[in-house]
């Protein structure tokens, strides 16, 4: 949990001063976050780092399922994929998390602590997700639920409504009262759904705006709305963790999560990771994945590289 | 005088017509030893695109009614039949046959294609069947498409060849990947924009060029790849295949260069239904 002292007195937490901390943001460069984005995309990353950085990116995978129909069934092979991703291979490492509705925490919970899966955390989409469309009430009766139910990480949306008409000290507040309500019993991940807010210099107030409410992480996206997790929008979320660490001493992780299906994408992200945030960020505490059908793909990049041949979706599980 | 606008001869993956990932070309030779083109020479990533391309294309096209299917095969005929001209004068260069054979062979391709496309709706009733069983049950079998199959169908003639190779296979709703002769590659390349001009739907048909040898071993070993059309194989590369392809137990199958619904059924596999009687 991030120590809120050492941000106190950037502002008086009053929605004018935060106005003002936030216009004096600079702007982005949009030409040059996508050029420079473009070029870190060509890396070519050689076949010892390539081995290293998908064992890396599996720990920081947030294994996701987040549809209406979702059954405990599919939470409890989620759970058990979770802890021992490849059956046939046990030097596959254990995901960064779960992530599930808060219906389906208390089985995910206790189908890993079953497996031998302690050490997997279960994280839950809170605050009305993925609209975020509910009085501050129901968020949170929703997030101590969920914190209830055995959720370490509490993955909340913000108003986008409320940031996009300004009303920013509505969205800071909400960001802290739930902040308050995870405590130091969960983890809070602030979702921007940087879909939705249009420009780059959104995402960027956005991400200080929630970071200065207390976040533990910003996330990209919902994954519910495209574009979501694309390399520009987390070039800057990145650049802002970076920048607030030098304000706050703070560190803050990241995780983009939506639209990223193939272990060449996640490489391309650790890349942008290590560039911008910095070698420190390379860590599953600072750094996540959101995603499902990645983990596949990790999986079979993972026997290609160990047998030589490619391999095929017939040999991993299915979701 | 003009300067000849010359064609970058390039692979055909997922309805697109990209240049090789590897940046590389090969030097085609016609018949009399003269310089003809520079193929692409296809790479073992530009093998797995095609196998990524031919696997995501899978569930729609086997889904298609066959119906479907064979008005696709038959457009695919007519847009054929437009390019022939195109067709015989690669033939000439590249196999060295006068015109008159070449157009014949031309013509007997189209018309085996469109042959195949009729093929589309009654493979399963010739191939399926209701069975006889000693229990309260109807018992049927109906055959199936494999997935996605590598095609070999090197050699002259040419563009028959690749006719008899690719039609089948796609007749009954597999994907698949046409690994173009070595040394008759322009006659796949020619159809690949007739391909992409009919109404196939993209990643149905692949089409790398390069050298056998390499797509062999490729081929052979990716695990995604459920059978190969051996026919344009020599035997030393046959076994190759086959060695390579027990890892995951493809169906390695070669033929003669005549048309036969076998060929169409030895790419499919049997399904068998025991619905019970009285509920």
């Amino acid at each position: 949990m991030i120590d809120l002292k050492a941000i106190e007195g950037i502002t008086n937490g009053s929605e004018d001063s935060l106005k003002q901390y936030l216009r004096a943001l600079p702007p982005v460069d949009q030409v040059g976050v996508e050029a420079r984005t473009a070029v870190l995309a060509t890396r070519s990353i050689k076949n010892a780092s390539k081995n290293w950085a998908i064992d890396l990116a599996i720990r920081m995978v947030d294994l996701t399922t987040l549809e209406g129909g979702d059954t405990p069934g599919k939470i409890k092979t989620l759970a058990a994929k979770a802890v021992r991703p490849d059956a046939t291979d046990p030097t596959v490492p254990s995901v960064g998390a779960i992530c599930v509705y808060n219906d389906m925490v208390k089985i995910a919970r206790s189908q890993l602590d079953a497996l031998g899966g302690q050490h997997v955390p279960v994280a839950a989409v809170s605050t009305a997700f993925p609209s975020g469309r509910a009085s501050i009430e129901v968020k949170i009766t929703d997030t101590k639920d969920a914190i209830a139910a055995g959720a370490a990480e509490i993955d909340m949306v913000i108003d986008r409504g409320a940031f996009l008409s300004g009303q920013i000290g509505k969205v800071y507040e909400e960001i802290k009262i739930i902040r308050d309500v995870c405590g130091d019993k969960a983890h809070l991940k602030v979702i921007l759904e940087t879909g939705e807010l249009v420009t780059l210099d959104n995402v960027r107030k956005a991400s200080y705006l929630a970071m200065l409410a207390g976040a533990d992480f910003i996330k990209t996206s919902t994954g519910k709305i495209s574009p979501a997790a694309t390399s520009p929008v987390v070039f800057v979320m990145l650049e802002a963790v970076r920048d607030f660490y030098m304000i706050s001493g703070q560190r803050i992780g990241v995780k983009p999560a939506g639209g990223i299906r193939t272990t060449k994408d996640a490489i391309k992200q650790l890349v942008l990771v290590n560039e911008v945030a910095g070698p420190k960020w390379l860590d599953p505490s600072l750094f996540r994945i959101g995603a499902s059908a990645l983990l596949n793909d990790f999986l079979m990049q993972r026997m290609k590289m160990r047998d030589g041949y490619y391999s095929s979706p017939n040999y991993v599980t299915l979701d | 005088m003009r300067i000849d606008v010359m064609k970058t001869y390039k692979l055909f993956i997922n309805g697109q017509f990209p240049r090789s990932e590897s940046g590389r070309v090969y030097e085609l030779s016609d018949s009399k030893g003269k310089f003809l083109a520079n193929p692409a020479h296809g790479s073992r990533k530009d093998l797995r695109d095609c196998v990524v391309a031919a696997r995501a294309a899978f569930s729609g096209w086997n889904s298609a009614t066959a119906y479907n299917r064979g008005q696709i095969l038959y457009r695919i005929a007519e847009i054929m039949e437009g390019r022939s001209e195109q067709f015989v004068a690669e033939i000439v260069a590249q196999e060295g046959v006068t015109p008159a054979i070449a157009k014949k062979q031309v013509a007997e391709a189209i018309d085996t294609w469109v042959w195949y496309a009729g093929w589309t709706d009654k493979i399963s009733v010739l191939n399926g069947s209701t069975n006889p069983v000693a229990g309260p049950y109807y018992n049927f079998t109906i055959p199936e498409a494999l997935g996605v199959v590598a095609i070999f169908a090197n050699g002259k003639p040419s563009l028959l060849n690749l006719v008899n190779g690719l039609a089948p296979v796609i007749a009954s709703g597999n994907t698949a990947i046409l690994m173009a002769s070595e040394k008759f590659p322009l006659s796949a390349i020619t159809l690949a924009e007739a391909l992409a001009t009919s109404d196939l739907p993209a990643g149905v048909i692949n089409i790398i060029t390069g050298k056998t040898e390499e797509l062999v071993s490729w081929a052979g070993s990716h695990m995604d790849i459920d059978a190969i059309d051996a026919s344009g194989l020599t035997s030393k590369q046959l076994k190759q295949a086959q060695e390579l392809g027990a890892e995951n137990l493809k169906r390695i199958h070669s033929f003669d260069g005549k048309a036969s619904p076998l060929r169409i059924t030895s790419f499919m596999e049997s399904k068998t239904v025991w619905h019970p009687v009285g509920i």
